[in-house]
Parts: structure tokens; sequence; C-alpha cells
């Protein structure tokens, strides 16, 4: 587990600077402190995240599971600096989100590809957004560019279809090239939202694989939402069990499974035992709400 | 070739077998031509008295075309405006449906007051009549953009200019082409209207001043020409929309990539 690291406002004043450049050093990736969501005002406020608190290092794989609307999405936002919270703080490497660029990707359950690009092109648009890219995108999309797209979409078995239209691909192809799309700019910081919610088992099982060796292959830190236990117990280096609404995190349960994982490995008896007890944790929560309510 | 031949063959036969009714009809109880003249009287007519139709033609057709493309132009601009800010979107909406509801023919004495008789209200009424439309679809196709997608673009610190260039305008296409196919039956509507009141040329102003002279083949010669150069221009669109937008009509049309 990472260790929270007391690093707190930097007042650059004071500080040294060869301080400061240390805290950044050892300073998570990504820090949720005390972070809390609150919708509406008066009234009609409802708290979507209680008070939070989240280290997440490079290099991690961490997956929020937890009882619907329980506020995981609402992290998942935060940490994309998509929703600014209530109260609390976000730290990226130690500075306040925003005041530090971080490069990140995301992916929905949605593959949202545009339908009017082919594949090729539908994975390539960060490149053609994301500096330093963006600069060399004119020179190098139809020579550098498209040979790192076309890597990529041989890592994950959809080469064949570069030409092709999202329309002709199956849900299960579409969801890889929105991997593609998410990472093909190297993000350090990938944001999934139920990636592969809306997949058959099969599929999905087959994209877990795909998604671990992009993930071994890569020095790229995950944030995962997911319904499914199996699948972050498959996936993550630690799943953090969220309340019901408003959430907060209950417990973050470290997973010490050997890389690279396989399939087999989610029927031995430790992965089982692990899968039941987080799934007793959610049961709980949702028969506690259900007692409030 | 041959099948869309076929699927075409009934609404072709259609149209001319109306053509015959009219003619053997108008033959038959000796309708007199100043009261409805024949299809072939009409094309007769227009066959000899082309090099005077030809000029009013041909001024009708600019109007109109100028009329769409400015239409076009500030549709595209106040349509992309309105649909990517929530706030324009807001506060203009409510004046727009408002403007829209005024029947927009009415406006051409105000264009006569202003800018006289001529070429000038007949362009301007085709832009107005035709702006509406395109400004509503456009708007509309920007402003429905997929919520993840928003997300997505804007976790890789997307400019609103790349979301609306690489996003939202292309997706609002389809809205856009459909649109256009409205317009340009409504920007011939809007020169027409006003060429019969405030012009001396044009298709208007000809079946007003054969109207006033009892030359009812003159004045059915005028509609034919205006039905030809409206379809025309409709079926132009329609094509230009379907080699654009193949993405959009998927397999439907088998326009697989």
């Amino acid at each position: 587990m990472a260790q929270p690291v007391p690093l707190r406002p930097v007042d650059a004043a004071s500080a040294p600077d060869d301080m400061i450049a240390a805290a950044h050093r050892t300073a998570p990736l990504l820090r949720f402190e005390r972070v809390a969501v609150t919708y509406g005002a008066g009234e009609a406020a409802t708290m979507a995240l209680s008070e939070t608190t989240l280290d997440i290092s490079a290099g991690d794989f961490v997956a929020l599971v937890g009882p619907s609307g329980c506020g995981k999405s609402t992290l998942l936002r935060i940490a994309g600096d998509l929703l600014r919270p209530t109260s609390g703080y976000v730290f990226v490497r130690g500075r306040e989100i925003g005041a530090e660029t971080v490069r990140m990707g995301m992916a929905y359950q949605s593959a949202s590809m545009l339908p009017w690009l082919t594949i090729r092109k539908n994975v390539m648009l960060p490149l053609k957004i994301v500096p330093p890219f963006r600069g060399e995108f004119r020179g190098k999309r139809n020579g550098e560019f498209r040979d790192r797209v076309d890597a990529l979409l041989d890592q994950v078995g959809l080469l064949d279809f570069a030409e092709k239209y999202p329309w002709q691909l199956s849900g299960g192809m579409q969801q890889r090239a929105n991997l593609c799309r998410a990472i093909v700019h190297e993000p350090e910081l990938l944001l999934l939202d139920e990636p592969f919610g809306a997949l058959d088992q099969f599929t999905k099982e087959e994209l877990w694989q795909v998604l671990q060796s992009l993930w071994q292959t890569r020095a790229m830190t995950v944030l995962m939402v997911t319904h499914d236990l199996r699948e972050a117990a498959f996936l993550a280096n630690r799943v953090c069990v969220m309340s019901a609404r408003p959430g907060r995190i209950l417990e973050d349960c470290p997973v010490g499974f050997a890389r690279p994982r396989t399939l087999d490995d989610t029927f031995t008896p430790d992965f089982v035992a692990l899968n039941q007890h987080l799934r007793d944790r959610i049961v709980l929560v949702r028969s506690g709400e259900e007692n409030t309510l | 070739m041959m099948a869309i031949l076929k699927r075409r063959a009934p609404s072709i036969s259609l149209i001319i077998g109306l053509f015959v009714l009219w003619e053997v009809a108008c033959l038959l109880f000796s309708v007199p031509d100043f009261v409805l003249p024949r299809p072939s009287q009409i094309i007769a007519e227009i066959w000899t008295r082309a090099p005077a139709i030809w000029p009013h033609a041909e001024r009708t057709l600019f109007t109109t075309l100028v009329g769409f493309a400015i239409g076009v132009g500030l549709g595209v601009a106040i349509g992309v405006l309105i649909g990517s800010s929530r706030l324009a979107y807001d506060t203009a909406y409510p004046l727009l449906i408002g403007i829209s509801s005024i029947p927009m023919i009415a406006m051409v004495p105000i264009f006569v007051l202003w800018f006289g008789y001529g070429i000038v209200p007949a362009i301007l009424t085709a832009v107005i009549l035709c702006v509406f439309p395109i400004i509503v679809n456009v708007a509309m196709g920007i402003a429905t953009v997929e919520p993840e997608l928003e997300d997505v673009m804007r976790t890789l610190k997307a400019s609103r200019l790349d979301l609306l260039w690489n996003v939202s305008l292309p997706r609002s296409m389809p809205y856009f082409f459909a649109s256009l196919k409205v317009a340009i039956t409504l920007a011939f509507v809007g020169s027409v209207v006003a060429e019969t009141v405030a012009s001396n040329r044009g298709i208007g102003n000809m079946m007003m001043i054969a109207t006033s002279s009892f030359n009812v083949p003159l004045v059915f010669a005028g509609l034919l020409i205006l039905a030809v150069m409206g379809v025309t221009l409709y079926a132009i669109f329609a094509l230009v929309e379907a080699r654009a937008l193949r993405w959009a009509t998927r397999g439907t049309r088998g326009a697989a990539a």
C-alpha cells in the first residue's frame, strides 16, 4: 500500500526549492484529501461523496467497487478534473490538480467512437489534440504516428480492422478500440468507468487480459470503476470498497496475486476467498443502506 | 442501375400519368386554356417563348442561390454559436422561436420600404426564410454530442475549438444536410414571392405580368419552370448529402466502406 505522504500546502515563499522538489518526487501521483461532493443546495442538497481520502502512487492499478450510486464515478470524474469537489483537495504529484499537468486518458462503457472516421483515425484522435504530439501531427500522421497506432491496434488484435468504420465492428472490438484511443498518447493516468460493463462474459474476460498486458507494458497508473468484483480482483493491485451513498472508502484491499494473472487464477481458493470477502462487504453495506431508509 | 430504375418506376409513371390525365381531361371536357391550359400547351409556350423567359428564370435562380448561400453561412455561424454554449442557447433560443413563427413573407413590404424594388428584397426574403431551419438543425447537432465523448475530450485537455472541429461539427453534418434540402426549397419560395410584389424581373414577376394580361399558359409555364428548378436543386443536395455522409447512412443503402 502506498504510504500517505505528509505533504500539505507547499508554501512556496517559506519552503526551500529543494524541499519542494523532494516533496514532488515522493508525493503520490494522485491524492484525494478529504474530498466531498454535494449536489444541489439547501434543502434539496444531496451528498454524493462524503469525505474521502485516497492515495494512488504512480504505476498502481486501483479499482473502485461499491453499491450503485455510491459516488465511484464521481470520484473518477474528480480525478479527471471534470468535476471540482465541493470541499477537500486533489493533488497531482503534490500540487493542486489543474496546476500540475498530468497526461490523462479516459474510457467509458460506451465506446463512443466517431462514426465518420476509420478505427485507425479514431484511435489517432488524441495525438491530434494532446501536446507534444499535437504540434507534430501534420507531419507524422502518415508516418510515425500511424505506425504507433498500428502497433497498438496489433497489440489488442485489431490491426486487420484499422481501415474499418466503428459500426462494422462488434461491441467487444469497439471497446478494444476505445481502450487504444484512451492510451495512444501514453497517458500517465488512465481513468476507466465500467469499461467492460456492456460486454458478455467471454469478451469481458478476453479484454481483462488485453488491459492487463497494456498496463504491464506501460508506465501507466490506472483508476477503474467497476461493478464486477472478479474484474476488480483480476486486474487491480488494490480494490477500494466504497460505502452506500454518500460514499466513502470502507476498505482498501491489497490484491497480491502474481502477474501476469491468468483466467485460471480466478478459480484458485485465494482468489475466490478474496471475491467472497469483497462481496460480503458490499452486501453488508447495501443492507445497511436499506435499514437506514 | 436496373434495380434503381425498377424501384423508381412507380413514381415516374405516377408523374407521367398525372400529366397525361390532365391533358386528356382538358381535351375531354374542353376546358378553355385561359382556365387551365393543357401540359402540351404549357411546354409549347416554354419552347416558343424561351428567349423571353430565360432572363427571368436566370434572375430567379441567381436570387435564390445568393439568398441560399448567405442563409447557409449565417445559419451555420449562428447555429454553431448557439449549439456550443449553454448560455447562448438559453439566451437566444426563445427569441429564435419567436422570430421564426412570424410569417416571413410579411417582411417583404418592409424590405421594399428599406431597399426599394429590385433584387435586394428578393435575396433578403430568401435569406430569412431559409436561415432558421439551418440554425435550429446545426445547433441541435452540436448540442447533442454524447457527454461521454465530451468527457474524453476534456480529459485530453481539448480546447473548445478542438471539440468543435473534431467532434461537434462533423457530427452535426447529417442535421445540416437535412436542413439544406428544406432550406433550398424555402429560398425559392422567398425569392419568388418577393419578385411578385417587388421586382421587375424574375419568374415571380413574369407570372404577375402574364396573369394581368390573361396569358394563362405563360403563368403555368412559370410554375413548371419553378418546379423543375426546385426539384433539380433538391436532387443535387440529396446527392451531395449521400456522398458526404456515407457514414450516417451505413448499411441501409449498402454504402459499406
